[in-house]
């Protein structure tokens, strides 16, 4: 085939396209995750006891604020890198602030706490429970964004696809936040923070064999 | 004749628009900067202009199908240039040969050179049209390639014009599949 024969082809009638495209996919895809992991731990799960109670509400929101915060930016940094080059175009430790504000707050709060209150805040009957629910509750939510990315380019597909696994952990850390009753600082900072690293870490590895075009 | 940023940026968004005239000119300045590039590059690992050819139209059908993810408010080059640049280091992770001669680049280096004698590549459109189901096979002849509007290619099939339009759509998603599918075989 010849080069100016293939112009011909991909140009004569070309559709017009919409670049905002891009954009509402990822969100919706996001929001579609997260009302999978919503509807995963109210119904399997179950909702933790007296939500409506203000002294249980507050904190379970907190928990679902902070991790919000490092979703959002990493919403963002995804739709940059769904794009041809995009990994040229923002410095991808801002997305590391909210951990380590987190961190520092775990650390602060253990700081303050005596010794033998250390174990319970860290080591609670929760933790492997955390830790085994957050990632099977981002596996719908991380099919349905991969399917998304796969329609647009990537050209840095490691770095993509910790992104999707960042994502996921997050919206899979909120939808568990419903369910979890553990609220001390250091819990969520060690066993949240874990697994959506653990998560960031999967999709670091399977983004160059799924995202691939 | 180089082309600079603005002006083949404006061409993209015209394109993007559905403006054909543009997007063929946009396309054919391309392709002249994507062949120097890919055979520079190949020429260094003492590879052939055939298959320089070849990735140029891999470049070109990619930047078609994923025309989607340029942002209008930014550069264009850049943006040509990590496809093109995907597209090789992709290519050569398929056919087995050392990257480590890859230099580090600029996105300008797309334009750095032109070269508008082109050869054929190994890719046979009809034998890969053979290979698509009647439907897409038959709206990607009467759009594409006959250049019929998809109102006309609708009457003339007995389709819904978007029904024509998505096996357009998925016509050439299969073709540059069968290609990537040719060139790892």
């Amino acid at each position: 085939m010849k080069t100016d024969d293939l112009i011909d082809l991909l140009s004569t009638n070309v559709e017009p396209v919409d670049h905002r495209q891009i954009v509402r996919n990822v969100g919706r895809a996001i929001a579609a995750g997260a009302a999978v992991a919503m509807a995963i731990v109210s119904f399997v799960l179950g909702p933790r006891a007296d939500l409506s109670s203000f002294a249980i509400l507050v904190p379970a929101l907190l928990k679902v604020a902070i991790t919000v915060v490092v979703l959002l930016p990493a919403s963002i940094y995804l739709i940059k890198l769904a794009r041809p080059g995009g990994e040229h175009r923002m410095p991808a430790l801002l997305v590391a602030a909210p951990f380590v504000a987190v961190i520092l707050l775990a650390a602060l709060s253990l700081t303050f706490a005596p010794n033998y209150h250390w174990s319970g805040a860290v080591l609670s009957d929760e933790w492997l429970e955390c830790v085994i629910s957050i990632p099977l509750i981002a596996i719908v939510p991380f099919a349905v964004i991969v399917w998304v990315v796969r329609q647009m380019a990537p050209t840095d597909l490691p770095r993509t696809g910790a992104f999707v696994g960042l994502v996921v952990g997050c919206v899979s850390a909120i939808g568990y936040a419903v369910h979890c009753a553990d609220d001390s600082v250091p819990f969520f900072a060690l066993w949240y923070g874990g697994t959506i690293a653990l998560c960031t870490f999967t999709g670091w590895k399977l983004g160059p064999k799924l995202l691939r075009w | 004749l180089v082309a600079n940023e603005g002006e083949l940026s404006e061409l993209m968004r015209a394109g993007l628009r559905g403006d054909a005239v543009a997007y063929r000119t946009l396309l054919s300045r391309l392709s002249a900067n994507l062949r120097a590039y890919y055979r520079g590059r190949l020429a260094r690992i003492g590879r052939s202009a055939t298959e320089a050819e070849d990735l140029t139209q891999e470049a070109l059908m990619a930047i078609h199908m994923r025309r989607h993810t340029y942002d209008p408010s930014a550069p264009l080059i850049p943006w040509v240039h990590a496809i093109a640049r995907y597209k090789l280091i992709d290519h050569l992770r398929q056919t087995y040969a050392s990257m480590t001669n890859l230099p580090i680049e600029n996105a300008e280096d797309i334009l750095a050179q032109n070269d508008h004698v082109g050869t054929e590549s190994v890719y046979d459109l009809k034998k890969l049209m053979d290979q698509l189901p009647d439907k897409m096979r038959g709206a990607i002849q009467s759009v594409k390639l006959d250049g019929l509007s998809v109102a006309e290619a609708a009457s003339r099939s007995g389709m819904s014009e978007s029904d024509v339009k998505i096996s357009v759509h998925r016509g050439l998603k299969a073709l540059m599949t069968s290609v990537a599918r040719k060139r790892s075989a």
